[in-house]
């Protein structure tokens, strides 16, 4: 070990409130993401119960009129943008630099400022409840409804302005993302040996980038429709609420994949290490995420079937939408291949990832229904709807989000999460998701709307509906008994080796948890699986097949670090209060816009000291001024 | 050749059912506003298509959980220290089940762009009729006939019916499911539905579109009455409303003139010309009232007039205050508007 890196490190295993405000290092930012997003988690959850026991009943007295539409539109927000993406972005933070054998992301404080932009924004957006009444009309927000004349309060003008928070946190974290994958990759790793998860982290990151602006610009228009009188969705004076259709989901259909890739990457970590096998088809995997993230871009426009577009268009959309199971298909089909042949080992993670394809492939085929116009006409807005979507996105992405926690937590922790809780954790939330989710397909068919607060009796909605309210309480047992077991393993797990799951890439070998500059001498990468190469030289195994395939080149990847890049100086950026400087700075600002205008002035101050400071401020303390780009 | 397509449809069916595991639902189903009871051209056409769909799509599902659940415990290990062959991929099944995939995807668009073409416009002899969806109830203007109602829709049995969908306020999204697919009702567009009914019936109706506090209370009815019926329907409805002849209800004729009604409902033949809420010239033959949420008694009509916002939150139409004695004649009189 260098004496820089000894030096550095002492400010680096610094604990205590102050080190984790002014931390650049990616891992901590990780747990940071992941905790603010398990806090909104237990939030929107709650909110989700609060829905279901509204309706187990017809006619219930429980959350009524504006109430619930409040709890309804928070419940989708806060899923979507402060907990599946910022667990998935955490968990990229984590994992994404030590896979590629990076010390850190590329611009470590703007990592920082994201974190903190996205766990301020997820405040103010939940502030709302507190100061005049959260937004109420639905995640998608539909104009004219979300217009000054329909919607008169504070609402409304929290949930622009905390998705546009929300959305710089996206971007910074995504233009890191990008840069990082693409530059700071260990000697060897080409892109065609780069981990699935790493991969599609990649994707996603350039989807946040297309689709993002589109709906930052539309909050915009929205905003001075608001307050200056204009009329970009009026249609009394010439503007068009479709036109917010169109910006809305033009983000918001690649923003489903923006939520489902990432998880479609850890499952492709976790089956292979569990089945100890290579990913099956690693080229048709890697590029099916690119094709979906480029199809992604041509689909959106099959939420609007029935809003009265030509024909012709629908049709388009309606093809697009179905070619995009192409792609899907092949991802699900080379999971099983992987599995085929196998040694599996039915650990937690596995049954949570294996859960995933099976849970997926429901949500897939579902979305035929709705890619098919005529069949849409009839099932759009309905339950059907809400099954078809949290099949993908909690049979999808939560429980692959779950089976990574499972996975990677003895990395970050040095603990095992306890294997006998998480089967209970896994039966419980496979029986309870279910239970909920599967009837809510029939509701739909039998005619009932979404977003209805109450039904009447007499339609034949009675039992599903309390089925499904029943299950989302099993649900939440499921969660209960995962948070218990998260407690429990910090305290008392079992101490975790380097490698526990004897796994494929290179986070598995640096320490757990890894020291904050992750590895001594940075790995050079010979093929897809240096981690597994490392351990099993000499056992002979088939080479990749497929023309498109770098030969992978065995030798010199010895077990006790032989193969590594020579020793270097260790740069780690240093801590800077800065970052959250300018987050809270604006923050105060967008309060100020909602609230009372005396915000605005410390929340400017705060955004211009910060940002005066950062610039000045050298990003490697032992270099005055040389490095001092972000 | 129209045979074997019956049957066909019969054999999807009792696939899908079965596979579905819906026996059991097909019960609850046939009292539901069900989109797979359809009573209308378009409404059997989207559901063939999903019944389609559904025998393509359950056969996927049952190979692909039949597959993986094979794997988990075929491949299971039993030595934990056992490296199994390590296969990188198999270029011939890649492709196979690419095209495979495209080539039942196919099959599906083929199939969607079929049911659209024979479904997208009415034809061109139906009647039109314009709904209005208005924040939180639903306006049925017939502008061939000079009709104008609110919330109970009726048509002929078995006669195409053109509906020109729009909106006075925010998006709501007009949906009968038996009658085939719902259409959105934007301000400032017009969208064309084929509307029709081929069973005498009432058939459940409500708004599809999230449009405010009341979206869940804005409810709908479509009466599909025989051709005869309808016309004396027509002809009742066209007719001014009848002057009240009791006395309770010539009370309750000075009260509606006398109190803030006439700024908002319009009966015609009288200076109640209001534009805002819904036509009560024949208030009292309709079957519902406060946007479908309750049936049209003089119990519930009374409820509704002592305090609408209770029943239907946010209702455009407040709490009048209105004396006990003033419901009771406001009742007499609404409800003698046949």
């Amino acid at each position: 070990m260098t004496s820089q890196a000894a030096a550095m490190l002492q400010i680096y295993e610094r604990r205590g409130l102050l080190s984790w405000l002014t931390t650049v290092d990616h891992k901590r930012i990780g747990i940071l993401y992941i905790l603010g997003a398990g806090l909104f988690a237990l939030i929107g959850g709650l909110e989700a119960l609060l829905i279901r026991t509204q309706l187990a009943v017809p006619n219930n007295r429980v959350l009524v009129g504006d109430a619930y539409n409040q709890v309804l539109t928070m419940h989708g927000t806060t899923m979507v943008f402060l907990v599946v993406m910022p667990v998935l972005a955490g968990l990229g933070n984590y994992v994404v630099p030590l896979m590629i054998g990076a010390r850190d992301m590329a611009y470590p404080r703007l990592n920082a400022f994201g974190v903190w932009m996205f766990l301020l924004g997820g405040l103010f957006l939940n502030l709302s409840f507190l100061l005049g009444g959260a937004p109420n009309a639905g995640w998608f927000g539909y104009a004219p409804l979300t217009e000054k004349t329909f919607a008169p309060g504070a609402g409304i003008d929290f949930w622009i302005l905390g998705l546009q928070l929300l959305g710089i946190s996206s971007i910074t974290s995504s233009i890191n993302f990008v840069a990082t994958i693409l530059l700071l990759r260990a000697p060897g790793l080409t892109l065609n040996r780069l981990p699935l998860f790493a991969w599609t982290t990649l994707v996603t990151a350039f989807l946040i980038l297309f689709a993002m602006p589109s709906i930052s610009a539309a909050l915009f228009l929205l905003f001075l429709d608001r307050h200056l009188g204009t009329h970009f969705f009026n249609p009394a004076a010439g503007g068009d609420p479709l036109l917010w259709q169109h910006l809305f989901w033009f983000f918001g259909h690649p923003e489903v994949y923006i939520m489902i890739l990432p998880a479609m990457g850890i499952v492709s970590e976790v089956l292979p290490v569990f089945s100890r096998k290579p990913l099956f088809g690693y080229t048709a995997v890697a590029y099916s995420s690119v094709a979906i993230g480029f199809i992604g871009f041509t689909v959106w426009a099959h939420h609007m079937f029935a809003v009265g577009l030509p024909p012709v268009v629908n049709a388009f959309f309606s093809a697009a939408s179905m070619l995009v199971a192409v792609p899907t298909a092949i991802k699900v089909f080379n999971w099983i291949g992987t599995l085929w042949g196998g040694s599996i080992r039915l650990r937690t993670p596995f049954l949570f990832a294996a859960a995933f394809v099976a849970l997926f492939v429901i949500g897939g085929l579902s979305g035929l229904f709705l890619a098919a116009v005529p069949v849409d006409w009839q099932v759009t807005d309905t339950y059907f709807v809400v099954a078809h979507f949290h099949y993908t996105l909690f049979g999808g992405s939560m429980f692959a989000i779950v089976a990574g926690i499972y996975y990677w937590f003895p990395k970050i922790t040095g603990r095992f999460l306890d294997e006998r809780l998480g089967r209970l954790h896994f039966a419980l939330q496979f029986i309870g998701f279910n239970l909920t989710f599967f009837p809510m397909h029939f509701l739909g068919l039998m005619g009932m709307p979404r977003r209805i607060y109450t039904y009447a009796p007499g339609l034949g909605w009675e039992g599903l509906n309390l089925l499904a309210t029943v299950g989302a309480f099993v649900l939440a047992l499921g969660f209960g008994v995962f948070l218990v077991n998260i407690a429990r393993s910090l305290v008392a797990g079992a101490p975790a080796p380097a490698d526990p799951w004897d796994g494929h890439t290179l986070e598995w070998l640096t320490a757990s948890p890894p020291p904050p500059y992750n590895f001594e001498r940075i790995p050079v990468v010979h093929s897809r699986r240096p981690a597994w190469d490392r351990k099993y030289t000499g056992n002979p195994h088939p080479r990749p097949a497929g023309a498109a395939v770098v030969p992978e080149a065995p030798e010199g990847n010895g077990p006790s670090g032989e193969g590594d890049a020579p020793a270097e100086p260790i740069h780690l950026p240093a801590p800077s209060p800065w970052p959250l400087v300018i987050a809270a700075g604006l923050t105060l600002f967008a309060l100020g816009l909602v609230t009372h205008w005396a915000f605005l002035i410390p929340g400017l101050l705060l955004f211009a000291i910060g940002l005066a400071r950062w610039a000045a401020e050298p990003l490697f303390p032992e270099s005055s001024g040389a490095h001092s780009g972000t | 050749m129209v045979e074997i397509q019956r049957m066909g449809r019969r054999v999807l069916q009792g696939i899908g059912w079965a596979l579905l595991g819906a026996g059991a639902l097909a019960g609850c189903a046939a009292r539901s506003p069900s989109v797979l009871a359809p009573v209308s051209p378009k409404g059997r056409a989207e559901a063939e298509l999903f019944w389609f769909i559904v025998a393509i799509t359950a056969a996927v599902f049952v190979l692909v959980e039949a597959l993986l659940l094979y794997a988990i415990f075929r491949f299971r290990a039993r030595d934990p220290q056992a490296i199994p062959p390590q296969i990188h991929g198999n270029n011939a099944l890649e492709i196979s089940w690419t095209t495979a995939t495209a080539l039942g995807l196919a099959l599906i668009f083929a199939m969607t762009w079929r049911t659209m073409a024979a479904t997208a416009r009415p034809p061109s002899d139906a009647l039109p009729v314009k709904v209005i969806g208005h924040q939180w109830w639903w306006e049925f203007q017939y502008p061939t006939l000079g009709i104008t109602t609110a919330n109970e829709l009726v048509i002929p049995v078995g006669r195409a019916v053109r509906a020109e969908v729009t909106s006075k306020d925010v998006i709501h999204s007009f949906w009968v499911p038996q009658l085939g697919g719902k259409m959105d009702a934007i301000p400032g567009r017009e969208n064309v539905l084929w509307l029709q009914a081929d069973i005498e019936g009432v058939y459940y109706g409500q708004c599809a579109e999230l449009c405010g506090i009341s979206h869940a209370n804005m409810r709908l009815r479509v009466r599909a009455v025989p051709a005869a019926e309808f016309d004396r329907w027509v002809e009742a409805q066209r007719a001014p409303a009848t002057p009240p002849t009791d006395p309770l209800a010539q009370q309750g004729f000075q009260v509606f003139m006398g109190k803030a009604c006439v700024g908002c409902h319009t009966i015609a033949g009288t200076k109640a010309q209001g534009q805002v809420g819904p036509d009560l010239t024949h208030v009292g033959s309709r079957s519902i009232i406060a946007g479908g949420l309750l049936e049209n008694t003089p119990e519930n009509l009374a409820r509704w007039l002592d305090n609408p916002p209770a029943i239907k939150p946010g209702s455009l139409m407040p709490r009048l205050n209105l004396t006990p004695q003033e419901i009771q004649a406001l009742v007499a009189y609404l409800s003698s508007l046949k």
